[in-house]
């Protein structure tokens, strides 16, 4: 039998307002998998948090793009959101719970913690000067 | 359209949208300083009976908000949580440091 699967990238500016675009588009091609509601809502701050984090962290507020790959294999879901921004230093310390570097911006530091809590893995890939890849995987309808 | 930002003696209710993310919490907190400044503000009250969705920034907002407020015991308070938001704030840790009531609907008997 053939497997189910289906691809698509989404390149967008890193202007706040497309974070909504970002996590309604990730919502939307997911119910091809028939998700329940608290997985679609799980996802949701998920995309979330990682294309804030592009805005906020990757390029600073500067308007330049971001790239959301999603992709599924059977019931297995795949999102890697990508920025070609300043690259995070250390890894480990940025996804520590509570940990940022913009506290005065009342940014919480739970970004990460979020994106690991509701997804079922979560990769950073990071280059100083580079860019900043996250990819996230869930099993949906378990 | 009912008021988002509603003034009860010292108490702020803010009503808080469908959506709680990074742009519209940097709104409120914008908003939430401005009246701060014109008058004194004791508590403040988040009302979450409409919001659907929230990520990290929304708990950034009430802990931004908590700072501001001298950090005392029940300054924050946040009204009808849905199990998803409820999540989100004891993931935080923020449920040790604010008043939560859960939404009505889903309040234990």
């Amino acid at each position: 039998m053939k497997e189910n699967t289906n691809e698509m990238l989404l390149v967008f500016d890193s202007l706040p307002a497309n974070e909504g675009l970002a996590r309604i588009t990730a919502a939307s091609f997911c119910t091809q998998l028939n998700p329940t509601l608290e997985e679609i809502a799980d996802l949701k701050t998920a995309v979330s948090e990682a294309v804030t984090n592009c805005i906020i962290h990757g390029y600073e507020n500067q308007i330049k793009k971001i790239e959301m790959k999603l992709y599924y294999r059977e019931q297995v879901l795949y999102v890697d959101i990508t920025d070609h921004g300043v690259g995070i230093m250390d890894v480990q310390k940025a996804m520590e719970p509570m940990y940022t570097t913009k506290p005065d911006k009342d940014r919480s530091g739970m970004g990460f913690t979020f994106m690991e809590a509701f997804m079922d893995e979560v990769e950073v890939e990071s280059e100083t000067g580079k860019g900043t890849t996250v990819h996230m995987k869930k099993t949906i309808g378990r | 359209m009912k008021e988002m930002f509603k003034l009860e003696g010292t108490t702020l209710v803010i009503l808080v949208p469908e959506e709680l993310d990074h742009p519209v919490s940097d709104w409120i907190r914008k908003e939430a300083e401005k009246l701060a400044g014109r008058t004194y503000i004791r508590t403040i009250v988040f009302d979450f009976s409409q919001t659907q969705f929230m990520d990290s920034s929304g708990v950034g907002l009430l802990m931004g908000r908590y700072r501001s407020l001298g950090m005392r015991k029940g300054c924050i308070q946040a009204t009808g949580v849905s199990s998803h938001i409820d999540r989100l704030l004891h993931l935080s840790g923020l449920h040790r440091y604010i008043e939560i009531h859960r939404a009505e609907e889903e309040e234990k008997p």
